[in-house]
């Protein structure tokens, strides 16, 4: 490893700039002649539109314009879809919902967008939004998924009766059924996965700017996949033909998933940009974020797990009932069942597996991928039965774990996943001795001497990254390929440009995709950029989320450095009179093996572009691109354990320690994956002890829209945490990553949770773990 | 509309803005300091936070007018010449950002927090102090290790420095 090689903990590139106030996010780009848009959207949770009467506020100060949907619908503009389809178990398609921009005849959550006015500032536009007067009719609404199933509840959409999109299975049912009934012990647990809110600090904005000379359309915007973006607005949403439409992603401010996908307010800002002649920016602020990001999570399970009289596994039941919310957002479907359901099987030998999921329309926010998306759903409800069992069982639940895991890869789960490589037990004994977990119990008697109730609880995560490769995900619905992209280009003087379709929010490619070039070249980072994040300069890419950009983006990135490579060893071979087979390349030279030749790393790339003496039949230049798909997902897995003590007084839950041991394969750059792995578990822990996303269920209305009301994890919440790696390499990309930007929200609400149930002797507590939900849970258990 | 005057990382500078402008829209969109972010509508994020008269203030709860006459110092006011503050330098040392929104407002409480109690910084205090600043993406573990770092590297000649 060199120093900024792979394996080398560089400092990051892109940081001067973001310490220095010089990060440029969307609402910092200023376009001249630039107005601003502020979006008129439903207070109500379900109602009809009479009327909208616009007439007033178009005669406000500074008003530009006030369109609304039937003038959307009158250009054409298509509706938002979900790009994976699913069929219920009898063969019928989903029941997909018709999502309006803006929104013409009905809406269906609050925050549903129904107008928009665009003015000279900010202060305008939402002053003449307010005079916006839409005539409501208001239904009943409903917000729980479970209620929304209930007969008489009220319809949401008329092509989707009972409000039911679809009722999936996978596994074999008759199998499970049988194997719990002949079962020496079943454990059973029923469980809220809580729903949750992104909150991505950077609010969502978008800036539409059409040019109407070149007729032609620019949308800066907080995107994840800005090409993604660009694709579905011109194949699905008739925005504009894809070469008529540039996105650029710039600096975005965090992610997990909600900026994924496309929304209602980057199309309209475009067309608005067209119907008003101005360059049309919109900002969310914070309530509105609440209002309309994706959430996440928000699932109902009741999971059995059946063990033989040896406490072998022998089947998992799931039966799952999860929220989608208003409409059907781009990914929604395919997160309860793709990523959720298959990943039944966990680090254990499981014999007969089977999930049953349906999936519900209710007046929420629309929910999609958050963090995790769908495996901190199945891990949850894995590793709290799993701890239940062991506690039920009499025996420790290290033990239990042990005795279940998977020790034999390639292994082929009952449902669909074959993971490639992996030890469990690895990560397992490294957590345990990283948390002293065998000095637990006289923690415990100290804690308790002092009349404070301590607990230790673990869990062992797997999840499935990389999402690929294209040709499976098609099979399973998927509308686009999983694949990604990546060019290498060789400027003349040596320097290097790396263009990339993985985009960047927070996790560090401008130095960890620097390092793959720096590790194959022997060149220094600073003499390699990144480029990400705008269509006209990347010609295609899928973009970031699900861990893939290692996986998947860096090793797209290695097969354009080999192609790279290769010519450049050729062009050295003919300028040395050597044998190309004889050519290295390091340290900034092209050397002949065993001899003193050299040439400078710029004297190649010169050569290539002057190409006044290249190999014959050789095209000038230096410059190669290539697409990886890989051949499977990747597995990341590995071992949280968490400590906890908790005031039997108040109900407060104290996390005193915080280990987490993952196996995420091969590491490009240890301080960015640790960093990724704290990200993840505050975010994990945010969801057991403090996260909570609140509907009033008779009037639909978000109780929890503001940081006054939605508890965000601060630093005096969170403890410091202790992580560590095992590595066992993927076997399905070049560079042996499996990826590591999910797992601590995966791995750390069952831990955390039973650590809680482990001090206060009760198992039935509920996320978030509030000190009023422990304290009451504590008192139950009395 | 009212005229507002105040310095900005040292320079004067005045502009035109409605009474109900916030110092950060001043900030941001009079003077195109683009630094010093929005994160939240009800001022708990810190995303904002800028000092006047040497002091953290959150610049969403404050109106332009209200700081009329005042030293604002911004994000970008903080290096010296070429030199980053040892506050910024630390949180790119201990990788304390990751997508950077939060960052602005993290460091400038942070150099508050350290002119405010020099040396004398633990863990749990540090933890205590940044209540008011929101970040999703690190966890908060290397902010802290950041600041800890930067405040023993500057120890009690920050806090003498500041009075
Ligand atoms: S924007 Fe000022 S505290 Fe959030
Ligand atoms: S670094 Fe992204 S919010 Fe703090």
């Amino acid at each position: 490893m060199g120093m900024e090689g792979i394996g080398a903990r560089v400092e990051r590139k892109e940081d001067k700039r973001f310490i220095t106030g010089k990060g440029r996010y969307t609402d910092d780009m200023v376009v001249p002649g630039m107005k601003h848009a502020h979006f008129v959207r439903s207070p109500h949770a379900h109602a009809s539109i009479r009327n909208i009467d616009t007439s007033t506020a178009m005669k406000m100060p500074g008003v530009i314009g006030v369109l609304a949907g039937d003038e959307l619908a009158s250009d054409g503009i298509g509706s938002l879809i979900c790009g994976w389809m699913i069929h219920s178990k009898d063969g019928s398609p989903m029941n997909m919902g018709d999502w309006r921009p803006l929104a013409q005849t009905k809406v269906r959550y609050v925050g549903d967008a129904v107008a928009v006015v665009v003015a000279d500032t900010k202060a305008q536009a939402r002053d003449a939004a307010e005079a916006v007067i839409v005539d409501y009719d208001v239904l009943p609404a409903v917000t729980e998924a479970v209620d929304a199933l209930k007969d008489g509840a009220p319809l949401i959409h008329d092509n989707a009766p009972g409000n039911l999109i679809y009722d999936w299975e996978i596994g074999d049912s008759a199998a499970v059924d049988a194997a719990i009934a002949g079962a020496a012990h079943v454990t059973r647990l029923d469980l809220v996965n809580n729903r949750l809110v992104p909150n991505a600090m950077e609010p969502r904005a978008a800036l539409g700017h059409y040019d109407e000379g070149e007729d032609h359309y620019t949308c800066w915007t907080t995107s994840q996949n800005p090409h993604v973006a660009r694709l579905v607005m011109s194949a699905f949403y008739n925005v504009a033909p894809e070469n008529k439409l540039r996105v650029i992603a710039p600096d975005v401010g965090g992610g997990f998933g909600s900026k994924i996908y496309i929304y209602p307010e980057e199309i309209v800002c475009l067309w608005a940009s067209k119907k008003t002649g101005v360059p049309v920016k919109w900002v969310a602020d914070r309530t509105e974020s609440f209002l309309t990001d994706a959430h996440g999570r928000d699932h109902v399970t009741t999971i059995q797990m059946a063990f033989d009289a040896d406490n072998k596994m022998l089947a998992v039941k799931a039966d799952t009932i999860a929220n989608l919310g208003a409409y059907m957002s781009l990914f929604s479907s395919v997160v309860p069942t793709f990523l959720h359901a298959i990943l039944y099987s966990g680090q254990y030998v499981i014999p007969a597996i089977h999930c049953n999921m349906r999936t519900v329309y209710t007046n929420t926010a629309p929910v999609d991928a958050y963090r995790g998306a769908g495996r901190p759903e199945t891990t949850f409800a894995l590793e709290r039965v799993v701890e239940t069992a062991a506690r039920e069982l009499g025996i420790s639940p290290a033990e239990l774990r042990r005795k279940n895991y998977i020790r034999e890869f390639p292994y082929q789960t009952p449902v669909i996943l074959c993971y490639d490589s992996g030890n469990y037990e690895a990560s397992l004994d490294a957590a345990m001795t990283a948390a002293d977990y065998n000095g637990f119990p006289g923690r415990k008697a100290e804690a308790e001497a002092r009349g404070m109730k301590r607990g230790i609880g673990m869990s062992s995560y797997i999840e499935a990254c990389g999402i690929a490769p294209s040709a499976a995900v098609g099979s399973l619905g998927a509308g686009v390929g999983l694949w990604e992209s990546a060019e290498v280009r060789v400027n003349a003087v040596g320097t290097i440009e790396v263009l990339t379709g993985s985009h960047s929010h927070g996790q560090g490619h401008e130095t960890t995709f620097a390092q793959l070039v720096a590790q194959r070249f022997g060149v220094g980072i600073d003499s390699v950029s990144i480029v990400h994040g705008d269509t006209d300069k990347v010609q295609m890419g899928m973009g970031t989320y699900g861990s893939r950009s290692g996986a998947v983006g860096m090793s797209a990135v290695v097969k354009a450095l080999d192609k790279v490579e290769a010519k450049a060893k050729k062009i050295a071979a003919h300028l040395m009179e050597a044998d190309e087979a004889d050519i290295v390349i390091e340290g900034g030279q092209v050397k002949v093996a065993g001899t003193d030749k050299a040439l400078g790393w710029h004297e190649v790339s010169l050569n290539a572009y002057t190409a006044h003496n290249l190999p014959d039949g050789m095209e000038p230049g230096l410059k190669e691109g290539a697409f990886f798909d890989p051949t499977n997902f990747s597995f990341p897995a590995g071992c949280h354990i968490c400590e906890v003590e908790v005031d039997p007084e108040t109900g407060k839950t104290e996390i005193v320690q915080f280990v987490a041991a993952d196996d995420f394969g091969n590491i490009i750059n240890p301080m960015v994956v640790e960093g990724q792995v704290h990200g993840g578990v505050a975010q994990g822990i945010g969801q057991a002890l403090l996260e909570g996303t609140h509907y009033d269920p008779e009037t639909g209305q978000l109780l929890t829209a503001s940081y006054m009301d939605y508890t965000m994890p601060r630093a005096d919440d969170l403890p410091g945490y202790t992580v560590s790696n095992t590595v066992t390499p993927a076997t399905t990309n070049p560079l042996g990553i499996k990826g590591c930007g999910e797992a601590g929200a995966i791995g750390a609400p069952p831990a955390v949770i039973n650590a809680i149930t482990d001090a206060i002797g009760n198992n039935d507590l509920a996320m978030p773990a509030t000190p009023q939900r422990v304290w009451a849970a504590l008192r139950s258990a009395q | 509309m009212t005229t507002v005057s105040m310095t900005v990382n040292g320079r004067t500078v005045s502009g035109q803005c409605e009474d109900r402008t916030l110092l950060v829209q001043f900030i941001r969109e009079n003077l195109g300091l683009t630094g010093t972010h929005v994160g939240c509508d009800t001022s708990q994020c810190g995303a904002c936070v800028v000092h006047v008269d040497g002091k953290a203030v959150k610049s969403c709860t404050m109106l332009a007018a209200q700081a009329n006459g005042s030293e604002v110092m911004t994000i970008e006011g903080l290096a010296s010449g070429g030199d980053l503050h040892p506050v910024q330098a630390a949180f790119r040392e201990h990788h304390g950002l990751q997508c950077g929104f939060c960052t602005p407002g993290m460091i400038m409480s942070a150099v508050d927090m350290i002119n405010r109690y020099g040396g004398q910084l633990d863990e749990k205090t540090v933890r205590a102090e940044l209540e008011g600043n929101i970040c999703r993406c690190t966890g908060y573990h290397n902010i802290v290790k950041a600041i800890l770092d930067a405040a023993s590297k500057m120890g009690d000649g920050a806090r003498v420095a500041a009075e």
